[in-house]
């Protein structure tokens, strides 16, 4: 949802003349959403700057990104190089559903249920 | 190479498991806006837009936009209550989704102008309508009061 919630900024704030990169690592959804520029790093969710403590990466993914401000010359997805790591098991376990997960995950979906009532129900809720 | 993770089939799948009724429906456009860069990046001041939060969102419900100062940032972001993977990795080097430092050497090595004074956190918002009519209009006046040029959006 937060590569969603980016690229809907990243259209008002281009639509009303404000330049904009989006440096993520959720190809699908921004690409659906449609931005101006885009930079995607093909990590694990959470870390779109670059691995944790790997400064000389993080420098690198932010100098690139930055830099599509002014190589692009109209909407673009600029795909980076670098790779997470050689085992790429995180791909395929990202909310992967094991049969016997799945009573569990039936009743978190409930409790979600009740906790957003219950907000709503105290009025802790948004009015726009 | 291997193909990007399809999140918005998991998000599906997962969102099935749990019993809500209905597919979430995903923002979708044909085409996007397309502002060129109105002077050298070199002169240009950048915002910074995260989907980290400063306080704990979990106890902070309704949720808002909230900016904090680049000269002096947390050292590290709340973000429990969003859906990263958190057992692939983890939050503990805020250089890995909030590049604060990364950015001000590219100003101290001139390819950038500034960095804008403060940084901004976007609530992640399953309402687009709330993010399009309230949350987006209100973190362009702030970019627009801190001089900012142009906008990096960085979302975990």
């Amino acid at each position: 949802m937060c590569h969603q919630t980016v690229s809907l900024i990243a259209r008002h704030l281009e639509a009303n003349g404000m330049p904009t990169v989006v440096l993520g690592s959720a190809l699908d959804i921004v690409e659906h959403c449609r931005v101006p520029r885009f930079a995607f790093l093909d990590f694990p969710l959470g870390n779109p700057c670059g691995k944790p403590f790997d400064t000389a990466m993080q420098r690198d993914v932010v100098a690139a990104a930055v830099a599509l401000f002014e190589t692009a010359r109209g909407p673009q997805t600029m795909h980076l190089p670098q790779r997470w790591s050689e085992d790429e098991g995180w791909r395929s376990a990202y909310m992967a559903i094991a049969p016997e997960d799945r009573e569990a995950l039936r009743q978190s979906g409930g409790a979600r249920r009740a906790e957003r009532q219950a907000l709503r129900d105290a009025g802790r809720v948004r009015k726009e | 190479m291997p193909l990007p993770v399809g999140y918005m089939e998991r998000t599906r799948r997962y969102y099935e498991a749990q019993a809500f009724s209905e597919p979430y429906r995903w923002a979708r456009f044909d085409d996007a806006p397309f502002t060129p860069l109105p002077k050298p990046l070199a002169e240009s001041a950048l915002a910074l837009v995260t989907t980290a939060a400063r306080y704990d969102r979990s106890e902070s419900d309704p949720r808002f936009v909230d900016s904090g100062p680049v000269a002096s940032p947390p050292e590290r972001l709340f973000a429990e209550d969003l859906a990263w993977d958190k057992n692939a990795t983890h939050l503990d080097d805020r250089g890995s989704y909030l590049p604060i430092e990364r950015l001000q050497e590219l100003v101290a090595a001139g390819l950038l102008g500034a960095l804008a004074p403060r940084f901004h956190c976007a609530p992640t918002e399953y309402s687009q309508r709330r993010t399009r009519t309230a949350d987006a209009p209100e973190i362009l006046k702030r970019c627009r009061e801190d001089g900012a040029d142009i906008a990096l959006l960085v979302p975990l």
